[in-house]
């Protein structure tokens, strides 16, 4: 069938499906198993009114469960196996322990994701963040802010490949003596006049090169979040504080910044999760070379290059730990709120 | 708010300045990729992008016209031509016959031809071969200019992607292949996690602080955990690679923030037109139907919005999910991914494919904005 078919008849049958199944499980049990009429009307709606919210959850519990929680459990599992071809064509996973991971502690190029990772993981909420405050707080304050803002903004609705299409044609290297295109050797070589540099692989600083994309699609993020919480401030304590003399310096770090910190640690905690998988930008840029591998790409390799399942899973878990606190904190707000 | 107090900020012009420069500085990338998009491989090559507004001096190769075109006038066989195409108005300054010395001549001087005879060229291109015995051979002389050129854009490189190119350039199968799989992957999980999010915001049951906490728990859980265990089930179950496991993968990574974000709408949702629905006496499904979803219309569109974005612009799940030996079903970013190995230096090609890619999220972004930063705002937890 023509894919573009098979999509309509799939929409088509997913939307038909869902909406067919919520309406025919209500039905049923409404008229059914518990119909609220005869001697038992009281009971039977109070059973139908147990059973319903289950009915609607259903479907997603079930996806939910397994595509998310399913995978979890699993790659700890397949983390502590080694997938074995048997002399008869099959494969077993057999129990190994730990020792993907020491395999895996024991290789440079793991260390050298970890060390980038964290780099990363300093950097580009950091950055971004500051960015977007920078942003958030001068546009509020100028006519033609909305429209700076969604352009600020807009880098958001751009894939990380694009991107990365975008940031290698700002980083181009043309040799020595001829016209640079790229517009960083461009002006390096005009401003230096060394050499020009293929900035991606130089080690250690094309990783600063590669963060910089992300951080230029995570600032718009940062900035519309920000932007909402410095507008909720009470003018009450600005107004105080302009009476009381202080410069708009002094309004912005010591009034306005404290009031907006939990915003803050929740834009910063978001851009932290999608660092940690950040796998898009170092793929397609330079694919882990020159030093900049990151987990995220250093697991992909692992499992679709090296095929190496027990080392991958291993490395997913990596990731998995590290994003833990963030889950546990996001888990203890959420349920603070709804008390 | 610093004009509250009355008096006007001398820090106004200042942040003018810095707003420019920022909003310059996010700009800047994306204008070089789509103005790189309009010209041709020789002007990116010997140009940066911020200079095709303005004429350009460049060393071009140009070939006169083969010998067989040559004509016999009082004695002395001729060739005479344009070395430019016709349209073109660049100047010449200084030319030369031998790659090495690309600058020995000045336009209008006249050199000797080391296969015998001599050629001028003029500075608008044009020129005249001339030698008292035929000229031989089958391609024509090389001649290196140096020429002034006016800015000169093209849409050829849109032709080449969209439509005439190759295999690996033409980008329009990629386009049909990407939609394919971004439009049931943002339908589907929208209704299941609607009904879903109507249970959290609205029934009572034992469990629902649980199941939310469970959601928002799923919402950071890393998808690369998944790869494996899920690639290992649809191959195990029949689905293998294609269509419908990258749907389903989409649906079930996209539904802990459908939930999340429908279901913080839904809360908020007044309560007497619910209680006063079901004094009436209408069931469940007939509230969720008629109250709730029309009156969700901002939260699904923001989520709707979200899932386009995030399933037209994914590659991974594509790669892990859809993508076989084949290459039939390989989406845009997953070709973008090959040109920029296979054809790092043909940046026409590649500019050009990579803004038809982001087109269509930059269109969705612009149309949409307000339902984006709303979605944003409800769906970061705070």
């Amino acid at each position: 069938m023509h894919p573009a078919l098979l999509g309509l008849v799939t929409i088509f049958m997913g939307v038909g499906g869902c909406i067919g199944y919520f309406w025919l499980s209500n039905v049923v049990l409404d008229k059914f198993i518990y119909p609220p009429s005869g001697p038992k009307a009281g009971r039977n709606i109070n059973r139908a009114n147990l059973v319903r919210p289950w009915l609607f959850l259903f479907p997603a519990l079930f996806a939910l469960c397994l595509y998310l929680a399913y995978p979890v459990i699993e790659t700890i599992r397949l983390s502590l196996t080694e997938r074995v071809t048997q002399p008869d064509g099959s494969t077993t996973y057999d129990f190994v322990g730990l020792a993907n991971y020491a395999q895996m502690m024991g290789e440079p190029k793991f260390w050298e994701a970890m060390r980038n990772n964290m780099l990363w993981l300093i950097v580009v909420p950091a950055l971004s963040t500051a960015f977007g405050l920078l942003a958030a707080q001068l546009t509020d304050r100028i006519r033609w802010g909305s429209i700076a803002k969604s352009l600020i903004f807009m880098p958001m609705a751009i894939s990380f490949v694009g991107a990365a299409v975008i940031w290698k044609l700002v980083y181009d290297a043309r040799p020595p003596g001829t016209e640079q295109i790229g517009i960083m050797n461009a002006i390096y070589v005009t401003l230096s006049g060394n050499e020009p540099q293929q900035w991606l692989t130089v080690p250690f600083w094309n990783s600063f090169m590669l963060m910089a994309v992300l951080i230029w699609i995570q600032t718009g993020f940062a900035m519309v979040i920000l932007s909402a919480a410095l507008r909720g401030i009470p003018e009450e304590t600005i107004e105080a504080a302009i009476v009381d003399g202080a410069n708009p310096f002094q309004i912005f770090f010591k009034i306005k910044v404290p009031q907006i910190m939990g915003t803050i640690v929740v834009v910063w905690t978001t851009i932290t999760i999608v660092v940690l998988k950040v796998f898009d930008i170092v793929f397609a840029m330079t694919n882990g070379q020159w030093e900049t591998q990151v987990l995220a790409n250093y697991m992909y390799d692992k499992l679709f290059r090296a095929n190496d399942w027990g080392v991958g899973s291993a490395s997913a878990m990596v990731i998995m730990l590290l994003v833990t606190p963030i889950l546990i904190w996001n888990v203890y707000n959420a349920r603070k709120e709804m008390k | 708010m610093d004009n509250i107090a009355g008096t006007k900020s001398s820090l106004t012009w200042a942040v003018h300045l810095s707003v420019v420069a920022l909003v310059a500085l996010w700009l800047f990338p994306t204008v070089g990729l789509l103005v790189s998009s309009f010209r041709t491989s020789d002007q990116i090559a010997t140009s940066g992008w911020w200079k095709a507004m303005f004429p350009s001096e460049q060393n071009l190769t140009l070939r006169a016209n083969a010998p067989e075109t040559q004509n016999e006038v009082d004695g002395l066989y001729v060739i005479e031509g344009n070395l430019f195409e016709e349209g073109k108005d660049a100047v010449i300054s200084v030319w030369g016959i031998s790659s090495r010395e690309i600058d020995s001549f000045t336009a209008g001087d006249t050199a000797e031809l080391r296969r015998g005879g001599t050629v001028t060229v003029q500075a608008d291109g044009s020129y005249r071969m001339q030698n008292p015995v035929p000229f031989e051979g089958n391609r024509g002389a090389r001649i290196f200019v140096t020429a002034t050129t006016p800015p000169e854009f093209t849409l050829d490189n849109y032709r080449t992607v969209l439509i005439s190119g190759d295999a690996t350039d033409n980008l329009s199968k990629a386009f049909f292949n990407t939609l394919t799989v971004t439009i049931p992957a943002t339908v589907i999980p929208i209704l299941i996690a609607a009904f879903a999010a109507y249970a959290l915001a609205w029934m009572d049951f034992p469990g629902r602080a649980l199941l939310i906490a469970f959601v928002v728990a799923l919402l950071v859980v890393p998808l690369q955990l998944a790869l494996i265990p899920l690639l290992r089930l649809h191959l195990g179950i029949g689905i293998g690679k294609g269509y419908i496991g990258v749907w389903l993968a989409h649906t079930g990574f996209g539904l802990p923030l459908a939930i999340y974000l429908l279901r913080n709408y839904m809360v908020g949702l007044p309560r007497d037109i619910i209680e006063n629905a079901r004094v009436d006496g209408a069931t469940e499904f007939q509230i969720f139907t008629k109250i709730i979803l029309p009156l969700s219309f901002p939260a699904l569109a923001s989520f709707a919005i979200f899932q386009f974005l995030w399933t037209w612009n994914d590659l991974l799940v594509s790669l892990v999910f859809l993508i076989d030996a084949t290459g039939e079903t390989t989406v845009m970013t997953k070709q973008i991914v090959e040109l920029l190995g296979t054809r790092g230096g043909n940046w026409e090609i590649l500019a050009t494919s990579a803004f038809v890619s982001i087109s269509v999220p930059l269109l969705v972004f612009f149309a949409m904005q307000k339902y984006l930063v709303r979605g944003l705002l409800a769906g970061s937890v705070k």
